[in-house]
């Protein structure tokens, strides 16, 4: 019989709950040192970087964040509107794209679809000179409008929409809508939408995540400090000024993760279904 | 029926509108911008004038000859395949071990979303945590090194190149495994279980079967994986530019970080950094265009000797049906 457990086959077994339990250690110890030094006072890590146990020097760390340039409140209020404001336009426009694509025979319908796939890989950062100088020439920089808008068009967004809307939309309802006299419009918002709701909340989370920790664009645009998203607020800990507050550099880190890792285990069903449906790519 | 024979294509047109829209304004004319600015004189802040070079192409021959834009992208090719190998490797045991029927492994849940989790983290946290991790005099590391007996006294780790390059890599390396896992394991489960259960009935060991069933349908996954995997890492910016800020000694600076440099950080090169862009723009999409034609092309192999093979069985099967007519 194949299906016993020989000696060998229980070690193995051993081998392999060790080595999962050691690499789950390895993703969460990073961040359990962070959690635990920002509860403990500089002179409290200049001894001993590594505890396992919080001390209460949680206030004293915060104190020294007072009159600098790293305001994590500031920073998560900006990062929430530009994230909400591009996740909505991402995830609306992207299922109408979608459906445009499915639902209707038009002409350029396949041409433009292998146009999608073709820019879908082309990274934003590339571009970033020409679009800092035309953001510059129309006065749009310091302004969240080129941190949002941009994301009426996102062709990986679209793509998975497209996925989704090829399994399940039936054009039956569509014609029912047509017969009861609705406009095409009022279908894709009153019918359409609804049947996408699934697809539409994976990618929001995804769209929401990318847009909270991007980095690269936010620090070219935003150079008043009133508008710096939460990014470029953890960055403002690398200065000079926290070279010696350990204590409050961690407690900063610490603040900038804590919303991620809420949103991660409350979300983290779907989030990693998600992942997996990005997977299957054909 | 008042609306029978109406065409509706044109709400295909008239639906794409907003994307196009977006895409022209915010991606292509930038992309355009981007590269006329790379064959003029345009640089230093406040300026908005510029003109053509009169040798067209003589940013694109500084940038190439530019000792710091070689070195950085070496850096980026060299950090990612040292970050790729192992966590496609790490992947791969791991959905191996994750999807063998016979031993059923607990916990896979907790597993998946504890080795996913650095990925949604922001990069510039875990950039500047690990900086923080392996600071000098009092780092975390130093801590446990010391309290260990390896080292005496407090060493400035970070002041060694490859150890700074090798943190760089892990770094990408212990953000994405966890992803690149969960997407094979659906891999996996996309194959049709008839080809498992005829491999145990033929009395194939699971190794066997992760060789000859799972690993060849995983191919065009794993091509993929291989092309986004290299698009991000030939853009690497994040954690390069917040661990060290390209040093010590360059030694992390990568393509991004030597662009944004140029441009964004008090140099105003904007010439040059456009230049470098496209530069890194071409690479890139004669990487992505190799990986999906070799993809394109097998699927279109299969597709064909699929073909041949039903056109082969059609004729058999009439040619049967003939005999028996007869």
């Amino acid at each position: 019989m194949r299906h016993e457990t020989t000696i060998p086959q229980k070690i193995y077994k051993v081998i392999i709950y060790v080595s999962c339990i050691l690499l789950a250690i390895l993703s969460i110890i990073p961040f359990y040192i962070m959690i635990v030094n920002a509860t403990r006072g500089t002179y409290e890590i200049q001894s001993n970087a590594i505890s396992l146990i919080p001390s209460k020097f949680l206030s004293s760390n915060y104190k020294v964040f007072e009159g600098k340039s790293f305001n994590p409140f500031v920073g998560f209020y900006n990062s929430f509107i530009i994230s909400t404001g591009a996740t909505v336009l991402s995830v609306y426009f992207s299922s109408l794209t979608a459906y445009a694509l499915v639902a209707y025979n038009w002409k350029l319908r396949q041409a433009f679809f292998t146009f999608i796939m073709a820019v879908m890989m082309v990274p934003g950062q590339l571009l970033s000179v020409g679009f800092y100088q035309f953001m510059y020439r129309i006065g749009w920089t310091n302004s969240y409008l080129p941190l949002i808008l941009p994301a009426i068009a996102a062709p990986m967004t679209v793509f998975f929409m497209r996925q989704y809307l090829i399994g399940t939309l039936s054009l039956d309802i569509v014609n029912s809508g047509r017969i009861d006299g609705a406009g095409e419009f009022h279908i894709f918002n009153r019918i359409i939408l609804p049947i996408m709701k699934p697809a539409i909340a994976t990618q929001a989370i995804f769209a929401f995540v990318a847009s909270w920790n991007n980095y690269f664009m936010p620090s070219i645009l935003l150079t008043n400090k009133s508008k710096y998203t939460m990014p470029i607020m953890i960055s403002q800990l690398k200065g000079d000024i926290y070279k010696t507050e350990y204590g409050a550099v961690y407690l900063g880190l610490t603040l900038t993760v804590l919303p991620l890792f809420l949103v991660y285990f409350a979300l983290s069903k779907y989030i990693i279904a998600g992942v997996a449906l990005g997977g299957v790519k054909e | 029926m008042r609306r029978k024979g109406v065409s509706y294509a044109k709400y295909g047109y008239i639906f794409s509108i907003p994307f196009v829209l977006a895409y022209i304004v915010f991606q292509l004319y930038p992309l355009l911008f981007t590269t006329i600015i790379g064959f003029t004189d345009f640089k230093g802040i406040g300026r908005t004038d510029f003109k053509f070079l009169e040798d067209i192409f003589a940013n694109f021959k500084s940038v190439i000859k530019n000792p710091s834009f070689q070195k950085s992208l070496g850096n980026t090719v060299g950090m990612w395949i040292v970050n790729f190998i192992p966590q496609i490797l790490l992947a791969l045991l791991l959905t191996a071990w994750f999807t063998n029927n016979r031993r059923k492994i607990k916990g896979q849940g907790f597993f998946k979303v504890v080795f996913y989790m650095p990925n949604i983290i922001t990069q510039a946290t875990i950039a500047i945590l690990f900086s923080t991790l392996f600071a000098y005099p009092t780092g975390p590391v130093n801590s446990l090194l010391q309290s260990l007996g390896f080292i005496d006294a407090p060493i400035y780790l970070l002041l060694n190149k490859t150890l700074a390059r090798g943190i760089v890599s892990f770094i990408q390396f212990w953000m994405w495994y966890g992803y690149t896992m969960i997407i094979f394991i659906s891999g996996v489960l996309g194959i049709n279980p008839e080809l498992f259960e005829a491999a145990e009935i033929d009395g194939a060991t699971s190794r066997q079967a992760f060789f000859k069933i799972t690993l060849p349908n995983l191919r065009t996954i794993m091509l993929f994986t291989l092309v986004t995997s290299l698009i991000g890492g030939l853009n690497m910016f994040d954690v390069p530019k917040l661990f060290q800020a390209g040093g010590p000694d360059s030694a992390t600076l990568t393509a991004a970080t030597f662009i944004y440099n140029q441009a964004f950080s008090g140099s105003y090169l904007y010439n040059r950094a456009s230049a470098a862009s496209l530069i890194m723009f071409v690479i890139i999409s004669i990487c992505s265009a190799t990986l999906f034609l070799i993809m394109y092309d097998r699927d279109a192999a299969k597709l064909r000797k699929q073909e041949r093979k039903l056109i082969k069985s059609l004729k058999k099967a009439e040619k049967e049906t003939r005999r028996m007519g007869k």
